[in-house]
């Protein structure tokens, strides 16, 4: 079992440990109070007062405000309801042009945009790309996930999601 | 003819399968395991029982693929074994192409369906042959041998092994087939057939075999390669039953796969989330201008949608619900396939470790719609290359895991999918000249066991180490490839630039390849991988998916006189649009803006280009650290341009210090405009809304889209009325090709 530092799980989270600090914690036996630690440092990085109840994304989380249960961007940005897709939320830039593919891959190395664009969902608080789908045009914008908060918490972990 | 009944107590085979899936569906468990009694009496006994026969089984595998023939078995390993329940549930396995160790249940089963025990007979001693993907196989180059372990009158179980091959004698040389179409075109198949008896193949099915392939001394040394392994297995078992006792085996065997899935829900519940969960692959089937046969010359899109739905208990759903359909092309997947898929990914990502066997199937429910591409429901269609469907479709399954790993706080478990296990280039030809003249030579090279993964939600995707499918990932060496397949050497083999997908971590990078033809004659050549698609369900967080591939060789070359000249040479592709072919041949070149080619004839001298996958990045790539672009550069993992254009980052090359150096002054400034460059060019959604919808209501998209909207929309009720209410659309919209 590795229990990791908070400082060490910190650091992981910023990208800064070297592959030979990561690869016990890969390979190791997860400690099972990760999730309660993660969500400390979480909590302390942010700089609102919201209670997270889940991490959702690199940039979004699922925080208690005002009775509800809304998703919210680390810059304070709120896309709502988290039972409704928060990409619906988002300024979105549709890569459907050669031009604008071939500004990210060479020739020959994108999509055909008749076959598949590329979609760039943007936060449009602090315009983070929190999103790219590469899908045939005309495909419904995908929710990928909506997750059972209260039975995470009564049924796995054993207590009252922080909110009720 | 057998007439006496071999199952337990009295029973048939059949009685005792039916048996075993009412007590499933019953008590949800294992056989109605209620409780693992031998571990809890006496766990040492039971942990060293468990160990005794993974390491016997192990331990045949890596003696028995030295008695094989075929370049991918000896040198990456690309086989397993396992060995079963009477019914056909895996108990152990080996290490090796684990992807088989659900298909070669689904044989036994069929086999136990199907009455063998009655006729044709199952006898100690019997050998069984499987290659049919309507029976449990992923493909007919995939060869299963099975046989059955008896203790005194009763059949306590199966040994199974399976070795894949070059060619199983299929329309064309090779072992992924693109131009399959139909199931006369997949190669010779073996449906669950009696091959030998009293542990001796017989030698009309050998003759047999090695005339209906184009490769017969792999094929019959594989073979015995397979039976070798199974034989010692055989030993193991009975061995087994000899110090512990039959009871013992019997209780064991159900105890271990209950335990199996028990470890499954276990782990769910340890590193997920319940919730629900949803991603999108794709993959382009471009034959319109490709296909020989009339009615496979179609584009279209396979739409690969996923939905896994993780309940209290931890088990797992899965639906494929809304896929699109089969048709007259080689990547429809049967049962076999797409279990055996799900089970490796399972095995890798998440219930990777030592209790590795059927539980994991138990564990997870699963719909795959009939009349799509994940179950044809007609065994007549090929199935000789699934994998164009069945390996983007299971990034989603990746994908979806990834978001709960997230959201557990295993950051360093995220993987949003991997490359594509292509470009495979295969064909082959003879020699015209040399020692080996008129002997056959087979193009099979496996780099495409060497494939780059995804990033992690803390790192960047390994480079060029990574294959879902294969057992080692590894490119393998160049020498031992030219070995095998001599009449087409090798020239270069280089880092391809720009091939990882963008991220804060990027995907893994990789490397392509060129090669000449030589002292050969009749070359086939085709190759296989996504082109006009973006591979499987893409990136993660922000992050893109990998270059996508493509394919380019040169014919009517003058290398012959660059040869004698010692002029330059292709050495790789790093810029398409400003190609070494262009640059360094005389030749007929042919680009092609999609990688999956119908085969072509080859004369020396030709040159053919291939490039490995790069795997999808995660998170904004805005966010990467300019020390991690830095090595980007120095490394040629990617391009001045690109970095510019994604990373926002500035940097020039120091000819003297022959490093990049970064100007962290316009790299800031740039990235300020690329930030101002979103605002300009995005959309508020309601307006991205309004746009999109008009390709749809305006009938604006491609055929192979439509096509693939029209199939979805008619095959699934629920996708469509999601798709219909997500639009906008009237109840009875549907999509037409004209």
């Amino acid at each position: 079992m590795v229990n990791e530092d908070k400082k060490t799980l910190a650091r992981m989270i910023n990208g800064d440990l070297t592959w030979n600090e990561l690869k016990p914690i890969i390979s190791g036996r997860k400690d099972p109070n990760r999730f309660d630690a993660i969500l400390e440092i979480l909590q302390e990085k942010v700089h609102w007062a919201e209670k997270i109840l889940l991490p959702l994304h690199e940039h979004l989380y699922i925080v208690s405000k005002n009775g509800s249960r809304i998703v919210k961007c680390d810059c304070g940005f709120e896309f709502g309801d988290y039972r409704e897709n928060w990409k619906t939320k988002c300024r979105v830039r549709v890569r459907d042009t050669y031009k604008a593919l071939e500004e990210l891959y060479p020739k020959d190395m994108t999509s055909d945009p008749e076959w598949e664009v590329l979609r760039e969902y943007f936060c449009p608080g602090c315009l983070a790309l929190l999103d790219t789908e590469s899908v045939p045009p005309g495909y419904p914008t995908i929710f990928n996930f909506l997750p059972d908060i209260d039975m995470f918490y009564e049924k796995w972990l054993g207590r009252k999601a922080p909110d009720k | 003819m057998s007439k006496t009944l071999i199952g337990w107590n009295g029973k048939s085979l059949k009685e005792m399968l039916e048996e075993s899936e009412e007590l499933i569906e019953k008590t949800k468990r294992y056989y109605g395991i209620e409780k693992l009694s031998l571990k809890e009496k006496d766990p040492f006994r039971y942990e060293r029982a468990y160990a005794s026969l993974r390491g016997a089984l192990v331990s045949a595998r890596e003696t028995a693929l030295h008695v094989a023939a075929s370049p991918i078995v000896k040198e990456i390993g690309e086989l397993c074994f396992a060995l079963y329940t009477p019914e056909g549930d895996s108990i152990v396995v080996s290490t090796g192409i684990l992807v088989h160790v659900h298909t070669m249940s689904e044989a036994i089963k069929f086999m136990v369906r199907e009455d063998y025990e009655d006729d044709p007979g199952i006898n100690p001693g019997d050998i069984f042959l499987n290659n049919d993907p309507n029976c449990g196989n992923v493909h007919t180059t995939d060869v299963q041998t099975l046989i059955p372990i008896y203790w005194e009158k009763e059949l306590i179980g199966w040994a199974g092994g399976v070795t894949h091959q070059i060619d199983a004698g299929g329309i064309t040389p090779g072992h992924d087939l693109v131009s399959a179409i139909q199931r006369f075109d997949d190669g010779i198949y073996y449906t669950c057939r009696k091959i030998g008896s009293n542990d001796r193949i017989w030698k009309d099915h050998m003759i047999n075999a090695k005339r209906a392939v184009r490769t017969p001394m792999y094929w019959e040394l594989d073979e015995k390669c397979r039976m070798a392994g199974n034989l010692m297995i055989r030993d193991a078992v009975l061995d087994f039953i000899k110090t512990e006792g039959i009871d013992y085996y019997k209780r064991f065997m159900r105890e271990a796969i209950e335990e199996g899935r028990l470890i499954v829900l276990e782990r769910v519940k340890e590193r997920l989330i319940p919730g629900r969960y949803r991603a999108a692959s794709f993959f382009d089937i471009g034959f319109k201008n490709e296909a020989w046969q009339p009615r496979a010359k179609i584009d279209k899109i396979s739409n690969m949608p996923i939905e896994i739905v993780i309940g209290e208990e931890g088990g797992i759903s899965l639906t494929f619900d809304g896929a699109s359909g089969s048709g007259p092309n080689p990547m429809n997947c049967g049962k076999g396939a797409m279990e055996g898929g799900q089970w490796v990914l399972l095995t890798q990502i998440l219930i990777y470790g030592d209790k590795v066997n059927d539980g994991a199937y138990f564990a997870v429910e699963k719909e795959y719609p009939l009349g799509t591409w994940c179950n044809p429901g007609d065994p007549y269609l090929s199935y000789q290359s699934p994998w164009g469907n069945l390996i983007p479709a299971y990034t989603g399954m990746m994908k979806s895991i990834s978001y709960g790993l997230f959201s557990r706080g295993f950051r360093e478990e995220v993987v949003p999918g991997y490359g594509f296990t292509g470009d495979a280039i295969q064909g082959g030809g003879f020699y015209s000249s040399g020692p080996l003249k008129g002997e056959r030579w087979s193009l099979s090279t496996f780099e495409i066991s060497g494939q780059g993964l995804g990033a992690s939600a803390v790192r960047d995707g390994l480079n060029w180490g990574y294959a879902m499918w294969n057992p080692e990932a590894d490119l393998g060496d160049v020498e031992t490839w030219e070995l095998f397949q001599g009449g087409i050497p090798y020239l270069a083999r280089k880092i391809k630039p720009n091939s990882p997908g963008h991220g804060k971590y990027r995907g893994g990078a990789n490397y392509e390849g060129i090669a000449m033809i030589a002292y050969s004659r009749e070359v086939d050549f085709f190759g296989a991988k996504e082109g006009l698609c973006f591979h499987g369900s893409g990136g993660m967080h922000g992050g893109y998916p990998h270059g996508t591939g493509y394919r380019l060789y040169a014919k009517n070359t003058n290398m012959k006189d660059i040869i004698q000249q010692q002029a330059d040479y292709p050495l790789g592709d790093p810029d398409p649009s400003n190609g070494q072919f262009e640059k360094y041949l005389k030749a007929d070149i042919t680009r092609k803006p999609y990688c999956s080619i119908y085969p072509i004839i080859l004369e020396n001298y030709d040159l053919v280009h291939f490039a490995m996958s790069g795997g999808p990045g995660y998170g904004d790539p805005l966010e990467r650290k300019l020390e991690r672009v830095k090595q980007d550069l120095d490394d040629g993992i990617y391009t001045k341009d690109i970095v510019y254009n994604v990373y926002g980052v500035v940097a020039e090359y120091n000819e003297a210090k022959e490093e990049w150096k970064i100007d962290e002054s316009a790299t800031k400034t740039r990235q300020e405009e690329l930030k101002n460059e979103r605002r300009e060019k995005s959309l508020p959604f309601e307006e991205y809304w309004e746009q999109e919808r008009k390709k749809i209501t305006e009938e604006k998209l491609c055929e192979a889209a439509t096509r693939m909207y029209s199939e979805s929309l008619l095959l699934s009720d629920k996708w469509a009325r999601e798709f219909r209410a997500f639009w906008k659309l009237p109840d009875d919209f549907q999509m037409e090709v004209k």
